[in-house]
């Protein structure tokens, strides 16, 4: 019996769990890029309207920070560029799934009987390691074959698909350490989201000072996601820098199993303090217990979204003056891409949109808080004292309302500040930038009511609305870009948020979806007080 | 009907999930102030019975009726009157035991604080320790500290001595005990462990598939039990085998084995006497055999028939 005994069966177990999910996600990630090369054929079906579109893309700093470096107007090299974001989602997927196999299952105490059965130290580490890369693997190659198939060069599609791999691996391995740090599954995925958060910031300030010719642009190098880019598909691919991944990947899963050997079952690198012998006085409602169960998360996530806020405010004006001497050509084409407006403005006004769908993750989120207690079995406890059930479900309901309006508004104000800071108008610009932030309120909101509704009516379901605000999003993102039919953008909540960045307010379109989300959330506690709980 | 001597009273209860036939007719009366006895095999369907009982599902057919108020319409004034320790305990990760147990307490509408901390002192509990970190017993502990330190009239106990070691067990058994007898309280135990059944229970309710099976007091069920006979006999006691009530005999030699309803004892000792008996070891009923014979799926019919006969 070596370190790794039952790893095969482990594989078996993890694939069996992750049929749906696993499968999904990759048949995903591969149309996607599938959809670049129709819509910009359709979009720009000649060499000179690629030419063209190049041109006015590749100064468009918001482009640069979602997407990476543009490198030349090729239908490959265009494809590949647009193409750049999905490598946080790949990152992010591979992340989750590992933690999900190992520190989870831990968590829940499901690998204590199975470590007990013929299966060695490290074999659930390394099943779900070489599942998720599998996955990956898989992903890459798939991506590989159906650009090919779309016509565009082999080396070019292989280079791209591989790095997805890539990305895929390194935060799988990133994964694989993250969840022998903590006790808690939950504090696993924080630490690992943060290394993500800080590789999209890293890659966005190096790829701009590349851009610009001035500045950190080594920043792109250290993370995972500036080596995909590094790979340069279709535009004098540099294989060389899958090593380098690799190496990473080989690094950081010694690292993992050396940690996991380390340590005892069920701890961490962290270990857990002991709490207080009694309650406070205060700690004495469901609504008190629900600020307890909510106030971290929501505390790291505002202050994060308060951190990003104060980069984005402080790179605006630099920005715009750098834009500013990027020609009358790209001023006209933003101007057709981003609506009217300040060139400042055009970078900003994407951003809020990206604050809305964070924050509206935030609100789900939130809300799966309130169905994992039930799940759990926390909520039955609770529920068999006078507390009732709707009152219940309402303590949580305020964090999920809360928790993003503060998002939005740290996000906005600290926006708001760095920006007028740097341009001197720190009076004109907090409240312009804060309402623009404060918005996408309604909007988020709406995510609260969906992700209210599935609990009320289909309680198994509520992560589902994840989907819904990235299905959303896409809708919005690419489809108003590539020129697709209104009707597709308009599925996107985040396309009816007014931008008053450079834009008009409308009234209407936040009063109808606030209503919305009043009504879902009422339809949600209606279904959940007469629904049998707990629902498994 | 109600009467203001039943704490609980379930008629007729009928519950499905999809598929799956949780309840098939449940009865079920537990009288004020007594310790009623709730059994059955994994997966009878105790643990759902409770949930109805707690206004947490709603039954497709059937009554329930909790401390004179409807369960699912009249919850919280009625679970102020109530504590309950689930079957499978959880705790919030981040709160400590300590924290939990006041804050259930506070729930309920204030806990004995004296009555709290004799409780963790008597079973051994740290409260200072976080949800997360505690064992299936501690978290048992956890949830029992909060419900016996209440001065709940009616307590739900869903197999409360789960991961309890035996030490723990007799703890509890010695405070359900003096809670009672204090109080006069009502408790509704769902137990697997036998001993703690016979210990503590006026009343019992056995139910099987969503159904009861069996119910009465200690004694009347003991009635229900077979007694074990061994017998070397003089000659052949051909009338034995076709003798209701005489179950799983055995021959061999001039000796016989089986086991006999209270009801045909006699019957069956006649014939013995009558084939002449060198010798004769009898072994007394046991409540074991009755519940064993009760959660044994394959002979499910058989005891099912036999209890009413005794009846």
């Amino acid at each position: 019996m070596n370190a790794f005994t039952g790893t095969g069966k482990l594989i078996r177990l993890v694939l069996r769990r992750d049929r749906v999910l696993l499968p999904l996600w990759v048949a995903f990630l591969c149309v996607v890029p599938v959809v670049f090369v129709s819509a910009f054929t359709g979009a720009y079906p000649t060499d000179e309207a690629r030419q063209h579109y190049y041109e006015t893309s590749v100064h468009t700093r918001a482009f640069t920070v979602a997407y990476g470096l543009l490198n030349g107007s090729s239908l490959g090299e265009l494809v590949a560029w647009r193409s750049g974001f999905l490598t946080f989602m790949v990152g992010l997927l591979a992340l989750l799934t590992v933690i999900r196999h190992t520190r989870t299952e831990e968590e829940a105490g499901r690998r204590e009987l199975v470590g007990a059965t013929a299966v060695s130290r490290h074999a659930d580490l390394a099943a779900a390691l070489i599942v998720t890369c599998g996955a990956c693997l898989v992903l890459g190659l798939a991506s590989a074959l159906a650009l090919i198939g779309q016509g565009l060069p082999a080396a070019g599609s292989l280079a791209l698909g591989l790095g997805f791999t890539a990305t895929g691996w390194v935060f799988a391995a990133i994964g694989s350490v993250t969840a022998q740090l903590t006790t808690g599954a939950g504090g696993a995925r924080a630490i690992g989201v943060t290394v993500l958060g800080i590789a999209i910031i890293l890659r966005g300030a190096g790829d701009i000072a590349a851009q610009v010719g001035d500045g950190p642009a080594w920043a792109s190098w250290l993370t995972p996601l500036g080596w995909a880019e590094a790979l340069r598909p279709y535009s004098g691919e540099r294989w060389w820098v899958l090593a380098l991944a690799a190496a990473v990947v080989a690094a950081l899963s010694a690292l993992a199993v050396a940690l996991s050997a380390r340590r005892d079952l069920g701890s961490g690198m962290f270990q857990a303090r002991l709490g207080p012998a009694g309650a406070g006085p205060r700690l004495s409602s469901p609504l008190a217990l629900a600020w307890r169960l909510h106030r971290g998360p929501m505390i790291s996530r505002v202050v994060g979204l308060a951190l990003v806020g104060l980069v984005v405010g402080a790179m605006a004006a630099s920005l715009g003056t750098l834009m500013d001497n990027s020609g009358a050509a790209a001023r006209q084409a933003l101007a057709r891409l981003g609506g009217p407006g300040t060139l400042v403005d055009q970078f900003l006004t994407p951003m809020m949109v990206m604050l809305g769908l964070i924050c509206a993750c935030f609100a789900i989120q939130a809300t799966l808080l309130l169905r994992n207690e039930e799940r759990d079995g926390r909520a039955e406890a609770l529920l068999a004292t006078p507390v009732n059930r709707l009152r219940w479900a309402g303590s949580h309901f305020v964090f999920t309302l809360l928790g993003p309006a503060l998002g939005v508004v740290a996000f906005g104000a600290a926006a708001g500040l760095a920006h007028g800071l740097n341009t001197g108008a720190v009076a004109r610009e907090l409240p312009r930038l804060l309402s623009a932030a404060l918005v996408q309120l309604p909007a988020v909101w709406l995510f609260t009511g969906i992700a209210f509704a599935l609990f009320g009516l289909l309680p198994r379901l509520v992560a589902g609305a994840f989907a819904a605000a990235v299905v959303s999003m896409l809708f919005g993102w690419v489809g108003g870009e590539l020129q697709l039919d209104q009707w597709v953008v308009d599925l996107s909540v985040f396309e009816h948020v007014p931008k008053l960045l450079g834009g008009d307010m409308a009234i209407t379109p936040l009063l109808i979806m606030t209503a919305a989300a009043a009504a879902l959330v009422a339809i949600g506690l209606a279904g959940f007080g007469r629904r049998d709980m707990p629902t498994p | 009907m109600m009467t203001e001597t039943d704490a609980i009273t379930m008629a007729g209860l009928v519950k499905s999930f999809g598929p799956t036939q949780a309840l098939n007719g449940l009865d079920l009366v537990v009288r004020v102030g007594e310790v009623h006895g709730f059994l059955g095999p994994n997966g009878a369907g105790k643990s759902t019975t409770i949930r109805i009982l707690l206004g947490l599902m709603r039954p497709d057919a059937g009554t329930a009726r909790l401390l004179g108020g409807d369960p699912w319409t009249q919850t919280g004034e009625l679970h102020r009157r109530l504590a309950y320790v689930p079957g499978d305990v959880t705790l919030w990760p981040n709160l400590s035991g300590g924290e939990a147990i006041d804050l259930l307490g506070r729930l309920r509408g204030g806990l004995n604080r004296r009555r709290r901390d004799e409780l963790i002192e008597r079973f051994d509990l740290d409260p200072r320790r976080k949800g997360r970190t505690y064992s299936k017993g501690n978290r048992q502990k956890v949830a029992l500290v909060a419900a016996l330190a209440s001065d709940a009239e009616l307590l739900i106990l869903d197999e409360p001595t789960s991961g309890l070691d035996p030490l723990m067990e007799e703890v509890f058994r010695q405070t359900v005990q003096e809670v009672q007898r204090a109080g006069g309280r009502t408790v509704l135990l769902s137990s697997h462990i036998l001993s703690e059944v016979e210990a503590l229970c006026d009343r019992v309710t056995i139910i099987r598939d969503g159904r009861t099976v069996e119910s009465g007091t200690m004694a009347q069920l003991r009635h229900l039990t077979r007694t074990s006979i061994d017998a070397e006999l003089a000659g052949p006691a051909d009338g034995l085998a076709g003798l209701p009530g005489v179950h799983g005999l055995r021959g061999e030699g001039g000796r016989v084995r089986f086991s006999v309803d209270a009801a045909a004892l006699d019957a069956a000792l006649r014939q013995l006497t009558a084939a002449g008996v060198r010798s004769l070891v009898s072994r007394p009923p046991t409540l074991e055999e009755l519940f064993l014979r009760h959660y044994d799926r394959a002979s499910a019919s058989a005891g099912g028939r036999h209890a009413e006969a005794a009846r």
